[in-house]
């Protein structure tokens, strides 16, 4: 009798480590899908004409998204301007003051702002700037700047938090006042993983469709202003999966690719980086 | 009228939240001298010499009462900036802890460049001196560019002297400073000391009584926070006067 | 050395003189504190920023919240020519479809972090862990894209129509099958929470103390027995990621309008059926809308799904808090 318990025993264990490198490869297999069939259909697409032209309007053929890509680099532009400042000063407050009482309050709806729905936030963005300076570029900036917020604060708390306080310590024996070490020593020190942090967040926003759908709406020709929508490649891939057309599927694909080649790029560098740094 | 001491700490008493850390310090600090501090662990000799350059108000909570007269100026007084106490009396910790991504050079000026020192000339004949004091120029002069991590351990010991002298102190304050040290470079750092004390105030905090014999002319003998006992080192570690000392010296307390 | 009258402090300075080198009275206002208030301020904006979402949410949905207060929550209409709405469906469909996606994504993230943190060789785990990742790195959008060409059609020929045969005596079953619908969505959504939630779990399983698992085999446990006491050790904390994975799936608006099909209706006829979410709507209607009460519950959509999700984060922290204490507590034993 109890040999047979000991081959339950045996066989459960053996059972359960199958079974983890199943859900292993099973949770992977869409990934390599993912990659692979954005790179299968998306990679036809890719010639100088997708860099170059705008948006083809509907029936005529080919185009590409050099208006897209333009949009979506003033877009993170001008959401990181107001993005990264604010975060990398909510960071500094966060680890130099990290025992008062509003810090733990920040840290907290910090949290909250980093798990919001990014299609609720457009809708605020929608509410606070949209209703108006209308569909624009300005409401969805601000929009992706209220996901990078959480993402750039949360980097450079712990980018800080690394660096050795003995390493403050000197230069405040040698007379520096205590603020001035943490932005001319431990910034200074903790630069790179503060903007692998930066990379990050704007990696993710890249991606980002649902918020500057509700702010800023389509936009099928160049940047015309900052009170006006921009092209928005995210956006334009749901908008060409949708359409009939067969040149707007293949360039919802191809925007597909030159937006997963970048996000994915960046987190590769981002992580080669922060692995050479330490020890 | 120069007195003789250069530090005199007055009725100092240190608190760590609730915790009573240094209790009635009175101490005349000697010119010139090398000033030992001794004790067990936890007896309060780091969080003294702290008090001596107000780094201990730093650490949340702290709180410190009583004066410390520096050159006629009780340097806790309300009118007194702490970075200019930090800048007259200046500080070598225990690890060696130079700036991790700036050259041997920029380590050393970085102390007259914050206080507003930009002349490159000077600020060259500033490093060389200070270097040549720390006894580190001869083995870093072909290339001060290097960064200061690359260095050993004893040598970025004594950048780490160069880059306090630099600012010209008239006190050095000394945190167990050849405690990470392999005991060559310690020797030399001990050599320096007694080279030093020749221009400069030492106050050395050390749990190596060899190293207290060696290097000091006086040394002070703490314990559970307080002055247990003050005098030139001959006297103190041949006749104690007190039974607590006594004891540390011959090893029944550590 | 002197201290003269004036408070200044004749030093003998050996080489050079700094050029202030004077005792300086205390600044009034010191750097510190400014600089403290400075930070302090800035990083209350994000405290500002949620205070405002709420508000201008409800403000955005007063017009729906005044023609039909709280019952927008239970009726079941949505209807912008007439201007009657209701959620319920919507709310139906958002609670369905992330349950589902739950269901499915909490054993395979269990197994996903047990794999890279009990089981693999580290050679191998940090390569696997970074493919993870990567996962959760994949926009929605592209997610939906490839959802809707490759999914959809894969779910379409291969794997619903013998599921069909096989149950399809069950009502769950046995609709038409178009390849997208519920299911479909489920799954999708099941795909982008589980690297979330297998990253959360798999750092809590190595934080967990190592003593644990080794006193287990020591006394002859074999090591599915060890990794099962490690699992009810860091029980919480698995909730939490759950919880947190729950929240992402509530909010996944592009993804799911693009494959559940976008109807409308209380409850889908079957598994296979299209249906409709709360994220998913606003997704679709919002920038088509042009009527002002229409425009308002659409808002009125996205103030629910805000409060829904943010009692789904509070839980997640209170759940953590006591985690942490219980952790707290072991640890310090």
């Amino acid at each position: 009798m109890k040999e047979l318990h000991e081959r339950i025993r045996r066989l459960e264990d053996k059972v359960a480590r199958v079974l983890v490198y199943v859900a292993l490869i099973v949770a992977l297999i869409p990934l390599f899908s993912v990659l692979f069939e954005v790179f299968k259909r998306g990679v036809g697409v890719i010639n100088l004409d997708f860099f170059t032209k705008p948006t083809p309007a509907v029936g005529e053929v080919g185009g590409g998204v050099a208006n897209a890509i333009q949009g979506t680099l003033i877009t993170i532009g001008l959401a990181s301007l107001i993005a990264v400042p604010i975060g990398i000063v909510t960071g500094i407050f966060l680890s130099e003051y990290s025992d008062s009482k509003l810090s733990s309050i920040v840290r907290s709806f910090n949290e909250l702002l980093n798990g919001i729905p990014s299609i609720v936030i457009g809708l605020f963005a929608y509410m606070l700037i949209a209703t108006r300076v209308g569909f624009s570029v300005t409401a969805a900036s601000f929009a992706l700047a209220l996901i990078m917020i959480p993402i750039v604060s949360r980097a450079t708390e712990e980018a800080l938090k690394l660096v050795p306080a003995t390493i403050r310590e000197a230069a405040i024996a040698l007379g520096m006042p205590k603020w001035k070490t943490t932005i001319f020593v431990a910034l200074r020190i903790a630069r790179r993983a503060v903007a692998t942090g930066v990379l990050l967040a704007v990696a993710r926003i890249a991606g980002e469709s649902a918020p500057v759908l509700v702010t800023m709406g389509y936009w099928k020709w160049w940047f015309a202003g900052f009170d006006r929508p921009v092209a928005n490649l995210a956006l334009n891939i749901f908008l060409f999966a949708k359409s009939p057309f067969e040149n707007w599927i293949a360039l919802a694909w191809g925007s597909a690719l030159i937006l997963v080649a970048m996000i994915l790029g960046i987190n590769v560098v981002v992580r080669l980086l922060m692995r050479e740094r330490s020890p | 009228m120069t007195s003789a001491y250069k530090i005199e700490v007055e009725n100092l008493n240190a608190w760590y939240g609730s915790n009573h850390v240094l209790v009635d310090i009175n101490m005349k600090i000697k010119d010139r001298a090398v000033t030992a501090i001794m004790g067990p662990s936890g007896c309060g000799k780091t969080t003294f010499i702290r008090c001596l350059n107000r780094m201990h108000e730093l650490v949340p909570r702290a709180r410190v009462t009583g004066k410390v007269v520096f050159d006629g100026v009780d340097i806790y007084d309300d009118n007194v900036d702490p970075t200019w106490v930090r800048r007259r009396i200046g500080m070598v910790f225990q690890k060696p802890n130079p700036f991790p991504i700036l050259s041997v050079y920029d380590n050393v000026a970085f102390g007259p460049r914050i206080h507003g020192i930009r002349d490159r000339k000077l600020l060259d004949k500033i490093v060389r001196q200070s270097l040549e004091m720390a006894g580190l120029w001869e083995e870093v002069k072909n290339d001060l560019r290097r960064p200061a991590s690359a260095l050993s351990g004893g040598q970025q010991q004594r950048l780490c002297i160069a880059r306090a002298l630099a600012l010209e102190p008239e006190v050095i304050l000394m945190d167990e400073p050849t405690s990470h040290l392999d005991p060559i470079s310690a020797a030399k750092v001990e050599m320096l000391i007694r080279k030093l004390a020749e221009r400069y105030t030492i106050v050395i905090v050390t749990h190596n009584m060899q190293q207290a014999a060696r290097v000091s002319d006086y040394v002070a003998f703490f314990y559970m926070g307080k002055l247990v006992e003050y005098g030139p080192t001959k006297e103190v570690f041949e006749r104690p006067r007190n039974e607590l000392t006594e004891r540390y010296i011959t090893g029944k307390i550590s | 050395m002197v201290a003269d009258v004036a408070g200044q402090t004749k030093t003998a300075h050996f080489f050079y003189q700094l050029p202030h080198d004077r005792r300086r009275p205390r600044a009034l206002i010191t750097g510190d504190k400014a600089f403290k208030a400075f930070t302090a301020s800035v990083a209350s904006i994000v405290v500002l920023i949620i205070g405002l979402m709420a508000y201008y949410l409800y403000l955005g949905s007063q017009p729906s919240i005044e023609r039909f207060g709280a019952g927008f929550i239970v009726w079941t209409e949505w209807d912008p020519v007439k201007g009657i709405f209701g959620a319920l469906p919507l709310i139906l469909g958002t609670l369905t479809t992330s349950a589902m996606a739950l269901l499915i994504a909490l054993p395979l993230s269990l197994g996903v972090a047990l794999a890279l943190s009990e089981y693999m060789p580290k050679r191998f785990s940090n390569v696997f862990s970074f493919l993870v990742e990567l996962l959760a790195a994949v926009p929605s959008v592209v997610y939906g894209l490839w959802g809707l060409y490759v999914l959809i059609p894969f779910l379409r020929e291969v794997v619903y129509p013998p599921i069909r045969s096989s149950l399809g005596f069950l009502p769950l079953f046995s609709g038409p099958i178009y390849g997208g619908g519920v299911l479909t969505a489920s799954l999708l959504l099941a795909i982008m929470i589980t690297p979330i939630m297998s990253a959360i779990m798999r750092d809590l399983f190595a934080l967990t103390p190592s003593t644990l698992k080794e006193a287990a085999i020591a006394l002859g446990a074999t090591k599915w027995e060890a990794v099962k006491l490690m699992i009810s050790y860091a029980r919480s904390g698995i909730v939490a990621a759950t919880i947190l994975g729950l929240g992402r799936a509530l909010g996944e608006a592009m993804a799911v309008t693009m494959v559940i099909g976008n109807k409308f209706q209380l409850l889908p006829s079957s598994l296979f059926d299209a249906w409709y979410t709360m994220a998913a709507i606003l997704a679709n209607e919002f920038i088509e809308a042009t009527d002002e009460l229409h425009i308002s519950a659409l808002i009125n959509v996205g103030l629910l799904l805000l409060v829904i999700n943010l009692i789904v984060l509070i839980c997640a922290r209170l759940i953590v808090w006591r985690y942490l204490k219980v952790v707290g507590g072991i640890m310090r034993e």
